[in-house]
């Protein structure tokens, strides 16, 4: 599968009785029906080890972006207006600044790793908590509730993947929860985050600013409230798009692949 | 002893786009008679003979000759930021005036803008932006893609505090560090942040996937990244500026970028600051410009402040003064 095509149902399930295992391109697995899937006996893959430095560099780089408002400073930069530069466009820091990751996996870990060179102070929320070796390792503190890592995040970084219980996991109540000056970054998936809440949430200041690589569709609709605020950085499901990813990727997909038809254990098995 | 006169402080102005910020003026009151250059147009010759320090903000009030001269009882400029070479130096000691900068106040916020334009620059992030928010897009290609910066190799020229702080978080990304500086720093320091040292600028320019210049400007430094050394750069590579404008031969990296010589740019600083606006570089897609923001974050200008504060109020009692700038 390349960024989720061919769609796979029923319907193609049954016209393919020799498919013996379907690989995809990236982590997440949420556009697929697993026990769909299944039940036709066939074996399914993804790439978590290729991604994950790619994605984890992109949730950097939109946190960097969003606190220092670069896009921003660029238009200003660029803008046929400019006479002087603005001495009083200010953004806000990032050294020494609280993190909050949502969703500690091999991605969210990565971040983690990246931002304690920031200085960053570290949070995390989930499901289970890392050992104390990989928490020490990154400066990290469990929060066992969600809400106390939203109530002193300066930046919350958003890492899951999108199952039942993540979807709309950032709600009106959660971005009430947060700092009005702290930031929201997405990289995983645009339902993970209540859209319309958003919208509020940052045309009101309830929070500063969003940076999101992923939304709800993909592409928002053009005449969508986000794609004007200023406030908001939104980027083009960037997060496996280098050459090095793209081809480590197909590399680990055919890894997949081939051991599933040699009747091997397979690297990255999705069960 | 309230009754004592606050020190008599020139500033060029307060608020408006590069003032001094409202909420800093009202606390330097507190401590000094700030008067802005219009008060002191107004009033030359009493203002002139009171004015015992200069809080040049943002690289103003230019300070010449004729002003030297008309400020008798001048003892110390305080210049916001890390950079000097808008001052003349040598001009300022032939008036016996001290000078006080804020150097390491800065390095944080410029370490991580440096990272921040490296990361965009790589990744896109701007194009991108453009795309998702165009009105003329319909779909994102897949065939649209970025360079890895995770396991890239970072070039640094100028190891000083900034540098070396842009080390430390390149070095979480997993990047290969090459550094070049007038000295090289000692073992220790080097394998904190896995740095190798390049004594010829030429092996990190053509080793590099990307080069990151904070150098400070020197005559030395003037025009040090001129065709040559572009030239030496890997065609895939890209020039990251945090230090001067003119550390960069200009026209020489439109040339490069033109012909694809190096491949891209991301510049916070340029010469002048800001460029005359049909300056090819503002047009070309692979090049991100910022209105020098290295240091421009709320928390960091606060301590920029009450730093400079600080060196007028020593310099002012003749106390050593922290961050003084010795020529």
């Amino acid at each position: 599968l390349w960024w989720h095509k061919p769609v796979v149902d029923q319907e193609l399930l049954q016209s393919l009785p020799n498919l013996k295992v379907i690989a995809n391109s990236g982590v997440g697995m949420d556009h697929l029906d697993l026990k769909l899937i299944a039940s036709f006996g066939v074996k399914m893959a993804n790439a978590p080890r290729a991604v994950s430095s790619s994605t984890a560099d992109t949730g950097m780089a939109l946190l960097l972006a969003s606190a220092r408002r670069l896009v921003e400073g660029y238009h200003l930069a660029i803008s046929s207006d400019t006479d002087y530069c603005e001495a009083d466009f200010l953004g806000v820091e990032v050294t020494g600044a609280t993190l909050g990751i949502i969703g500690m996996g091999r991605i969210g870990y990565k971040i983690a790793l990246r931002a304690k060179a920031f200085e960053m102070n570290i949070l995390y929320h989930n499901r289970t908590h890392r050992k104390e070796q990989e928490e020490q390792a990154v400066g990290a503190t469990f929060c066992e509730t969600i809400e106390n890592l939203l109530q002193q995040s300066d930046f919350v970084m958003v890492v899951v993947s999108l199952t039942p219980q993540t979807h709309k996991l950032i709600g009106k109540r959660e971005m009430e929860l947060m700092k009005p000056t702290a930031t929201l970054i997405n990289i995983s998936r645009g339902a993970v985050i209540d859209e319309e809440a958003l919208v509020t949430a940052l045309q009101t200041g309830v929070i500063r600013a969003a940076a999101l690589d992923v939304t709800y569709p993909e592409p928002l609709p053009r005449d969508h409230a986000l794609l004007k605020l200023k406030n908001v950085i939104i980027t083009p499901h960037l997060c496996i798009k280098t050459d090095k990813t793209t081809y480590m990727i197909t590399k680990e997909a055919v890894e997949n692949i081939l051991a599933a038809l040699n009747g091997l254990p397979m690297p990255s098995e999705v069960l | 002893m309230e009754s004592q006169e606050l020190p008599y402080v020139l500033t060029d102005c307060i608020g408006g786009r590069h003032g001094v910020y409202e909420d800093h003026a009202e606390f330097l009151k507190k401590h000094f008679s700030l008067i802005t250059m219009k008060e002191y147009l107004e009033n030359k010759k009493l203002l002139g003979e009171k004015i015992r320090a200069i809080y040049a903000w943002y690289h103003k009030p230019v300070i010449d000759e004729e002003l030297l001269r008309s400020l008798p009882n001048l003892k110390i400029v305080a210049s916001s930021g890390v950079g000097i070479d808008h001052l003349d130096l040598n001009l300022l000691s032939r008036y016996g005036v001290k000078v006080s900068n804020t150097p390491f106040i800065v390095s944080n916020d410029t370490a991580d803008l440096g990272m921040a334009l490296m990361l965009a620059s790589s990744r896109r992030l701007v194009e991108g932006y453009e795309m998702a928010v165009s009105p003329d897009t319909e779909y994102f290609p897949a065939d649209w893609l970025g360079a890895e910066v995770s396991g890239a190799t970072l070039g640094i020229v100028g190891m000083g505090t900034i540098g070396y702080k842009v080390a430390n978080r390149a070095k979480a990304f997993e990047m290969k560090i090459l550094y070049h500086n007038r000295n090289q720093r000692n073992k220790e320091e080097e394998s904190a942040v896995g740095a190798i040292y390049c004594k010829k600028i030429d092996d990190l320019l053509q080793q590099s996937d990307f080069v990151l210049l904070s150098v400070n400007l020197t005559p030395q430094t003037h025009k040090l990244i001129g065709k040559r050394q572009l030239q030496l750069m890997k065609p895939t590579a890209t020039l990251i500026n945090i230090s001067r404008g003119l550390v960069v031969d200009q026209d020489a990296l439109v040339e490069a970028l033109q012909n694809h010589v190096i491949k891209a740019a991301a510049l916070d600083v340029t010469y002048p600051e800001p460029l005359p606006r049909g300056h090819p570089l503002l047009k070309m897609k692979n090049v991100i410009i910022t209105p020098h923001i290295g240091s421009a974050t709320k928390k960091t200008r606060r301590l920029m402040m009450e730093n400079m504060m600080e060196s007028i109020q020593a310099g002012l009692t003749g106390l050593p003064i922290p961050n003084e700038v010795l020529l």
